[in-house]
């Protein structure tokens, strides 16, 4: 069953494991989240569920989101989100519907969503990994640039111009990444605390999304597929 | 509570109490925990602390020692629970917060003078040389 939290990154630290194993963590403060709506084919054309989270005064709010919110019975959230789910599961859910870390017992892994830092307007090499040119053997004022973008012949897309896409200096950063697999060190349900190995993006209080691995690597499918046979 | 606060929450378990006061300079044994197969055994690193760095969990030290006339150098977590404890052997008397220079040094000028003064904060006790 897909399941989707709303949640704060708070920061990162470190988690010594029993056998002494130090794992760097993310912390994430996750939900509580109230489900604000039921979305179904019959009347939206596709089931999932929205869920909200954060608090927001209501004088900077909309009276839009404050009387849909009023709907579930809650004050108005700051962020709303949807995630798709079949009908038979979006059943289960129910408008006004409390979700918490708790939801996540048992996982081994999570996909996290957030928004990237953003970088501003950046060369390639930062931007691409391209490698740029020599550090000398005659190299003049070019030591980052991106070299050749192609002749006539190479890349081309309609009417004679580079295609679409071709990779370029530009604005770097503050999008949409989903990092997947994630594995879950550590639950806090008294704090609402997920603790996941390794870094998210964002940067710290930004909002990130936690849903339930969809499809794992390979190596960490076979690692569970190792661990509990199915 | 703030954002700090909960990560120092987290954190407070796994940091240490029982670590002795241990300055710069000061001779310390590290006992780190090796773990063969199933068994697991002390082993015990003693050298001069030349750096410390990092604050709260993040606090890392390094341990500087001779071997076969060979510098080594172990740079280790504070709260690692791999380090069973560390213990001060002797207070030296260093006048800079990292002993790097000690790298270039070798022979006599590569000792640290025991420290006689400024040892109130760890009660008083002056460690005779040669212990």
């Amino acid at each position: 069953m897909s399941l989707m939290l709303l949640g704060t990154k708070l920061g990162m630290t470190r988690v010594y494991r029993e056998d002494g194993v130090n794992v760097p963590v993310t912390v994430i403060q996750l939900g509580p989240c109230t489900v604000t709506q039921i979305r179904t084919a019959e009347k939206d054309g596709y089931s999932a569920v929205q869920i909200a989270f954060g608090s927001i005064k209501p004088r900077n709010s909309t009276q839009a989101v404050i009387g849909h919110d009023a709907k579930a019975g809650i004050e108005a959230k700051r962020y709303h989100r949807e995630f798709r789910c079949s009908a038979d599961d979006a059943a289960k859910f129910s408008v006004g519907q409390t979700l918490t870390v708790k939801d996540l017992e048992g996982q081994m892994f999570v996909d996290v969503t957030g928004t990237s830092k953003g970088k501003g307007f950046q060369g390639t090499m930062k931007r691409h990994n391209f490698k740029g040119m020599f550090a000398s053997h005659g190299t003049e004022r070019k030591h980052r640039s991106p070299g050749s973008i192609g002749s006539l012949c190479s890349n081309r897309g309609f009417g004679g111009g580079l295609k679409k896409g071709k990779k370029m200096s530009g604005h770097m950063g503050a999008e949409r990444v989903t990092i997947r697999s994630l594995d879950i060190v550590r639950i806090d349900a008294d704090q609402n605390l997920l603790l996941v190995k390794g870094p998210v993006p964002g940067a710290n209080r930004g909002m990130v999304m936690v849903r339930r691995a969809t499809r794992l690597y390979r190596s960490k499918a076979n690692k569970v597929a190792g661990k509990k046979p199915e | 509570m703030g954002i700090q606060q909960i990560i120092e929450s987290i954190n407070a378990s796994a940091i240490k109490t029982d670590i002795p006061r241990i300055d710069i300079g000061d001779t310390v044994a590290a006992h780190c925990r090796i773990v063969e197969g199933n068994k697991e055994r002390i082993q015990v690193f003693t050298g001069i602390v030349i750096s410390r760095s990092g604050r709260g969990i993040n606090e890392m030290i390094t341990i500087r020692r001779i071997v076969e006339e060979m510098g080594v150098e172990r740079i280790l977590p504070m709260n690692s629970p791999r380090v069973a404890k560390f213990e001060v052997v002797r207070r030296g008397n260093a006048r800079r917060a990292k002993l790097y220079y000690l790298r270039e040094r070798s022979g006599k000028s590569r000792r640290i003078a025991d420290r006689r003064r400024g040892l109130k904060h760890v009660g008083g006790e002056v460690v005779p040389s040669n212990a």
